[in-house]
């Protein structure tokens, strides 16, 4: 019956949607007592930060010089070609700096910690984890998370820093433009707000990537093909939820600064 | 040195006669699905029962219930007289120390040495390398795998998969062993292997514990062999001379249909069990 079929649909899903809030809540309060995974999380940031930084490095960059080279022409026609700089740096630091770094490190990483939880829990080794006296959520779910949120902040700053490099290239030495005009413009027009929502958004992401890859790995049914099933979920809700939060979290920031 | 065992966990210690594990009226079901139903029985101190049944008649699940890796949904279980079904996971955690289990296919951890997935437990307790090293080594000589301290699981074939798991089980002198199919997929020289380690572990360390199988041969083997230390080796009994200590559960279409001695087993009249044993 086609009712049945949507009334255990939608019963599914606010199960999975509370399964993941226990899972994300009891992740969150193990970062309030001991024991402490302190070397899980260097383990991990190398992981993430370090492992990430390529993609990030080369996603910023060409973002940047793309965006100057599209938006260089069009305020051409305004007589406006001078704000490229601006317009860039407006762009990287504020949208597409942690978006597109979000989306890169989570294609990279909630992949990962899908798949990795995932073969753990087909092969019982989180049951035997468990019943060797180590609560999996502190040991594997803890340190990801926090070494997710803490390294994408970095990695959102250098993607800001190499975008408007990448955009000052462009502009300068494909364009024609001035090079200290650019960087002039690139900095006046910025203000505390505008680098405020670029640094608050990396934390929510980070959060968005590493409970989202740990709720599918560690809900993994199926052998190695519900391995591959939960890798895929977790790349393609996590890259939802961060576009989708970063509409939300704009509206709330423009409405609380203003611009 | 070892961290000292918890104090609520040492309270807890029962006396010798208390069984180790209770289950009352225990029953179980996965998405409506029944598993198990209203299944009782004991294991007392020293006893090694042994859970018989077709494959999917839950007995892996009844392992996991009995170390509280999962919940019943009516009954109770008691484990060295803890009521384990009413236990916060982190008392459940601490409570697991006295606890050593043998997971079906080994499950270690693959990104681990078979140092590391041994002393997995005494590193989370801060023991100090030097302690490791040794206590590793002597369960290691115990499986007769000490050779094998820096490899990885995957450079280790099945059967020393399933003995590593057993050293990592026994490393902490568990008060009760779980065995989850431990000769499950092996070939009939290396399943001799691991039943005489079993056998070995019963006979001198005497641990009460629960094992899980559906091979008969196995479980025939272990009520009617001993280990002999001088040898150093499992040797069959007497003639028409069974370990006492040996008894038998058998599970089928979700219920406890057999409770009692080898004896009693082979000379039951359940046509089930008949069937099974032919």
């Amino acid at each position: 019956m086609p009712e049945n079929k949507v009334e255990a649909v939608a019963k599914q899903s606010v199960l999975s949607l509370q399964n993941y809030a226990l899972l994300s809540g009891r992740a969150v309060a193990t970062f309030l007592n001991r024991p402490r995974y302190l070397a899980d999380f260097i383990t991990q940031a190398d992981s993430i930060g370090v492992g990430s930084l390529p993609i990030v490095l080369l996603t910023g960059f060409f973002t940047g010089g793309v965006l100057a080279l599209q938006s260089a022409s069009t305020l051409a026609q305004f007589g406006a070609a001078a704000i490229t700089g601006q317009l860039v740096s407006f762009s990287m630091i504020k949208e597409l700096g942690p978006v597109l770094t979000s989306l890169m490190v989570s294609g990279r990483n909630a992949s990962g910690m899908a798949s990795e939880l995932g073969s753990m829990r087909v092969t019982e080794q989180l049951d035997a984890m468990r019943a060797l006296g180590t609560d999996p959520v502190r040991k594997l779910v803890g340190p990801r998370i926090l070494a997710t949120i803490f390294v994408l902040f970095f990695l959102t700053i250098i993607s800001d820093a190499v975008g408007t490099l990448g955009g000052a290239m462009v502009a300068i030495f494909m364009l024609g433009q001035d090079g200290s005009q650019y960087f002039h413009n690139a900095y006046q027009s910025l203000q505390y707000p505008d680098i405020l929502q670029g640094l608050v958004k990396p934390l929510f992401f980070g959060f968005i990537i590493a409970t989202i890859g740990c709720f599918y790995g560690m809900n993994t049914k199926g052998g190695t093909q519900g391995v591959g099933r939960s890798t895929t979920q977790a790349v393609v809700v996590s890259s939802v939820l961060i576009i989708a939060s970063d509409f939300v979290i704009s509206r709330f920031m423009i409405g609380l600064f203003g611009r | 040195m070892a961290t000292a065992a918890n104090p609520e966990v040492e309270a807890a210690r029962p006396a010798s006669t208390d069984p180790v594990v209770v289950f009352d009226d225990v029953s179980i079901a996965f998405d409506g699905n029944e598993v198990l139903q209203n299944i009782s029985f004991q294991v007392m101190p020293g006893e090694t029962r042994i859970v018989l049944g077709p494959a999917g008649c839950g007995k892996s699940v009844l392992l996991k219930l009995a170390n509280g890796l999962l919940l019943p949904d009516a009954g109770r279980i008691y484990v060295f007289g803890k009521e384990i079904n009413a236990m916060p996971e982190e008392d459940l955690f601490a409570f697991r120390d006295r606890i050593g289990m043998v997971f079906q296919e080994g499950a270690l951890f693959d990104s681990m040495t078979v140092r590391d997935n041994v002393a997995y437990r005494l590193i989370e307790e801060h023991v100090s390398a030097e302690e490791i090293d040794r206590r590793v080594l002597e369960v290691l000589r115990f499986v007769e795998l000490d050779h094998t301290i820096d490899k990885y699981p995957s450079q280790l074939s099945g059967g020393m998969r399933r003995r590593v798991a057993i050293a990592r089980a026994i490393v902490t002198k568990p008060d009760l062993l779980l065995y989850d199919s431990p000769t499950g997929g092996l070939d009939p020289i290396t399943s001799t292997t691991i039943i005489e380690l079993v056998v070995k572990q019963r006979d001198v360390f005497h641990t009460s514990s629960l094992l899980v199988t559906h091979r008969l041969q196995d479980a025939f083997m272990m009520a009617t062999h001993r280990f002999d230390q001088a040898e150093n080796r499992m040797v069959p009994m007497a003639k028409g001379e069974l370990d006492a200590q040996t008894t038998f559960l058998m599970l089928h279409d979700r219920k406890l249909v057999f409770d009692g001695t080898t004896q009693e087993l082979v000379h039951s009249t359940n046509p089930f069990i008949k069937n099974y044993l032919e």
